[in-house]
Order: C-alpha cells, then structure tokens, then sequence
C-alpha cells in the first residue's frame, strides 16, 4: 500500500466536506473490495475517509410501499433482516449468497453498489429491482446509475448514502457462479412490480445491464417458458479463462429461467 | 575428535539458539517490503484520527500508535505478539486470518486496525480460560484430529465458533457451505465437519 492519511468522521456532511477537499480522497466502508486494490497498488490514494462511524448511513427501514437499507449495511444484515425477508426474499436470498461468511460479515451494500464490479450482486438487484440510489446531493434512478465497468454516476465527493428498493408484487435472483472465486458467472434478477417487468443481467458484461427482449416477453406471459426461446447475443459478452462468450450467453437464458421460477 | 566435533556443531547450535531466542522474544526478520510499512510515523501526512488509538483485544485494551496502513492481521502478529491469527493469502481468499469482531467472523487482513477502534477482537489466544482449559471448539478439532499442519487451524476454530453461533451447523451440508471461507491446503475438511458437530452437540459456539 502507498501510504495516505487516515480520516474518520462521524456525519455525511463530515465526510463529503473531506472528499471535497482532497481530490485524491478516497471513501472506505467495509474495504473489502478497497484494501485488495490499496495492496496490489492499483490505487494510490492521499487519504481515506472511513465512512464506517457515519450512524445515519445504518439499518434497514420500510417506508410506504418500499424499502430504505443504508449505505453501510452488511450483506449479512440485508441476508437475515426480517423486514427485507418479508418484504423482498429474492433481495435477502442474493445477499446470503455474496461471497463467504467472512465478507458478508463486513461487505456493505454501499460499497458493492458504488464499486460496480460486473461480477457483483448487488447491481443486479438494484437495476432488477428499479430502486432509487439516494447519495449526499441527489437520487438518481438505477437505470441512469450504472455507467461501464466500475463506473457509476457518482461524482467524486459524493457518497451514496442509502437504496430505496420498492417493494415488488414478485422477484427472483438465480446465478451461477465459479466454483472457486464464487464470483458470478452470469446472473439473472428479475422481478414484476410498481416499475414494471424487469430482468437485470450481471456477470455477463461489463456492467450489468437490462435484457429488453426477456422483459418483453414476461410482460405478456409471466412464466420461465416465456424467456426459454430468448437467445442472449454473445457479441459483447465477456470471455475469459472461466468461460467463453458464447458459454455466458447460455447461462443468461439459463439463469433468467431459473430466476422466475423462484420469484414464482 | 572432540574438538573437530565441536566445531561442526557449533554453527547449527548457534543458530538454533537464535531461532528459539527470536521466537521467545517475539522479534521477526526485519524484510524489506516491510521497511515500507514501518517508516517513521513523523513521515506521514496527518488524519484528524490520531495515530494513536485503543485496540480491544481478547478483553485487553491495548493502546498503539500505527501507520494507518497496518491491518489489523499485521497489528495482532506484528505488533501485539498474538501470532496466532495466521497470514495466508493477505487478500481475503484464504480466511486463515478469521478473527471475531464483537462475536462475528471478519477477516483480519482485510481491515485496517485503526477502524477496529472500540470494537471487541478475539483471537485463538483468548479463547481457553485463565487456568488453560481448552474452548470445547479447540478440544473438539483436537478429537477429530481436524488438520495436519495446523496452519488454517486458528481461523478454522474461530469460524467454527461463528457458524454456530450463526445457527449455520445444522447439517454437514450446511457446515461445509458456511465454512466455505476457510480453505484448508492438508485438505482436513472432513474432520474439520466431525470436530463442529462435536461442538455444536455439546451447545457450544
Ligand atoms: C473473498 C471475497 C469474495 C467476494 N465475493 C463476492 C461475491 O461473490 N459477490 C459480490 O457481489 N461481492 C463479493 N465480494 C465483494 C464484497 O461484497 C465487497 O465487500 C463489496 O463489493 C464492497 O463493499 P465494501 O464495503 O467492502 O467496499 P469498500 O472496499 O470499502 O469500497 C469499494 C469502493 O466503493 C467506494 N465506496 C464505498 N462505500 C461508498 C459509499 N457509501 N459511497 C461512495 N463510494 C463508496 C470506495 O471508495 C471503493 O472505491 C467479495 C470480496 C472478497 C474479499
Ligand atoms: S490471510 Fe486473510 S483471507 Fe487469507
Ligand atoms: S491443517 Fe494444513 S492447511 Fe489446514
């Protein structure tokens, strides 16, 4: 790791004002996407602003027809929440499958959104889902937030400070993911609901994306036969030593299928 | 004979007696890529977080002063002398460096000390009591034999403690996919499962 100043403050306002005024300022959470990357020297930030003491960016609350999880919740809280497993199992089944024990333990929704990893879950749930990223300044829809590999809409002294997820009448998450690294595969959320039919990919590309084609067709007939016939294009699909294009391309249909057999 | 003898052995019990004096007093080879890590702390850019802080360890208050870089796995081994958390991989693929943070299994390679402020860590050296008995999870990876080196073991034991105190021991299934974080190279894993039954059959977690 290069070396950096450590800062820990304890409110929102706190922590913007230090990312403001340090352009080479970088936020940490539950640093276990961040801290790989600080030891492998892909990043040489001049200070690190621990959102962890930030109280409001906590918990998990129901407002009206939807659901508000902050920033700093572990994937182990949204996974054994009950509020978020009557509400939205699919969401808690997803986070119960993030990595290992271990990383649920300290991996936050913030910090898997705003890092966008095209392997992460959780961008998958939250364009799946149509939820709204609430950050210091603004909200942005999730359709608008995802921008490319690793890439989001956020600039560089904003900090997301919850997902607003509404509540879906169904939803399903279905993956398949590498035996060792764990890490998705293809995957599929789809879901029916106050923003209409869904079917979030990740995984597969480079950034999750929506499969217009499957969200089509389960709009007429909500049923795993309805995306069965869908082929995925393989042109823009990620190919690699864990498996080819054409492989992911399979999985899409796969794991879309699968996904709306469990939202039922 | 007795002098050419003498002289032959002199070297390696000379540095036998390094070693051992070396491992009594908690010292370690001074490396290179640390020296990195250990510069002076006048050299670094200041936090409003001070360098020094308070590490709760194993019911111990340990006050320290550490570059902000340090995790917590080199802060337990390299600084407060509890070496028996484990450094495998440094990179959160391994899970020898399992530790519990209020109760709960983390990663310790993945943390950096200086956010564990106020926080309660135990490690493998806080878990007999006072008198020296052993915690049932050690004793039960004791009765299965649950390793050959030993080396995963510490991170092994403290998981196990978690995954049943997380109502994940249910079943071997259940066992093997919640212990799934904890990679075991001598490939102990079936008595690794016998010893948690064990332990989760007599209550304990
Ligand atoms: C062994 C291992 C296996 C894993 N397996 C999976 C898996 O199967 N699926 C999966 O989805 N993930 C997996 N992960 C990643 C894990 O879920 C991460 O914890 C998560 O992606 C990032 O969360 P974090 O809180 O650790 O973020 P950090 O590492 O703290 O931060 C990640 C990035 O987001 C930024 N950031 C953090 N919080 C905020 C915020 N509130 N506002 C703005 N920017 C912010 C940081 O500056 C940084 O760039 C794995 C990680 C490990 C170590
Ligand atoms: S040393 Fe921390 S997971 Fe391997
Ligand atoms: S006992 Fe050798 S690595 Fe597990």
């Amino acid at each position: 790791m290069y070396d950096f100043a450590y800062h820990k403050p304890s409110s929102v306002a706190d922590a913007v004002k230090l990312l403001a005024a340090d352009p080479d300022a970088k936020a940490v959470s539950g640093g276990h996407t961040l801290l790989p990357a600080l030891k492998h020297r892909l990043n040489k930030p001049s200070s690190l602003v621990d959102l962890s003491g930030i109280a409001e960016m906590r918990g998990v609350r129901r407002e009206g027809n939807a659901l508000i999880i902050g920033a700093l919740t572990r994937h182990h809280e949204v996974a054994n929440s009950e509020e978020v497993k009557s509400a939205i199992p699919a969401l808690a089944y997803m986070a119960q499958h993030i990595g290992d024990q271990q990383v649920r333990n300290r991996g936050t929704l913030g910090g898997s959104v705003s890092n966008n990893d095209p392997a992460a879950d959780y961008p998958a749930a939250v364009l799946g889902l149509g939820a709204t990223i609430h950050t210091s300044k603004r909200k942005i829809a999730a359709d608008d937030f995802f921008l490319g590999m690793f890439t989001t809409a956020l600039e560089h002294d904003e900090i997301l400070v919850a997902v607003e997820f509404p509540i879906p009448e169904k939803a399903g998450y279905a993956k398949m993911r590498n035996p060792a690294s764990r890490y998705v595969m293809a995957g599929a959320f789809v879901s029916k609901g106050p923003k209409g039919v869904r079917v979030a990919i990740n995984g597969a590309a480079a950034c999750v994306f929506r499969q217009s084609e499957m969200e089509a067709a389960l709009s007429s007939n909500w049923s795993a036969d309805a995306v069965a016939g869908i082929k995925q294009p393989a042109d823009d699909l990620n190919s690699d030593i864990h498996g080819s294009a054409e492989y992911r391309a399979h999985l899409v249909t796969v794991m879309a299928k699968r996904a709306v057999a469990a939202a039922g | 004979m007795d002098t050419e003898k003498h002289d032959t052995t002199a070297p390696s019990s000379n540095r036998r007696r390094f070693l051992v004096g070396s491992a009594l007093s908690g010292t370690v080879p001074f490396l290179p890529h640390e020296a990195e890590a250990r510069a002076p702390l006048a050299a670094r850019p200041p936090g409003d977080a001070a360098p020094g802080f308070a590490l709760h360890v194993n019911a111990h208050v340990y006050q320290v002063a550490l570059d902000p870089r340090t995790t917590l796995l080199d802060a337990l081994r390299e600084h407060l002398d509890l070496t028996g958390v484990k450094k495998g991989c440094d990179h959160g693929q391994c899970g020898a460096c399992t530790v519990l943070v209020e109760g709960r299994r983390e990663l310790s390679c993945l943390s950096l000390a200086a956010s564990m402020q106020g926080r309660e860590v135990t490690t493998i050296e806080g878990l007999a009591t006072p008198d020296g008995r052993l915690h049932p999870m050690q004793q039960a990876f004791m009765n299965h034999d649950a390793f050959q080196c030993g080396y995963c073991t510490p991170g092994q034991i403290l998981s196990a403690i978690g995954c049943i105190r997380e109502g994940h021991a249910g079943t071997p299934v259940d066992i093997r996919e919640y212990m799934s974080g904890n990679l075991c190279r001598c490939a102990a894993y079936p008595n690794i499962v016998a010893a948690i039954e064990q332990a989760r059959d007599q209550g304990e977690g």
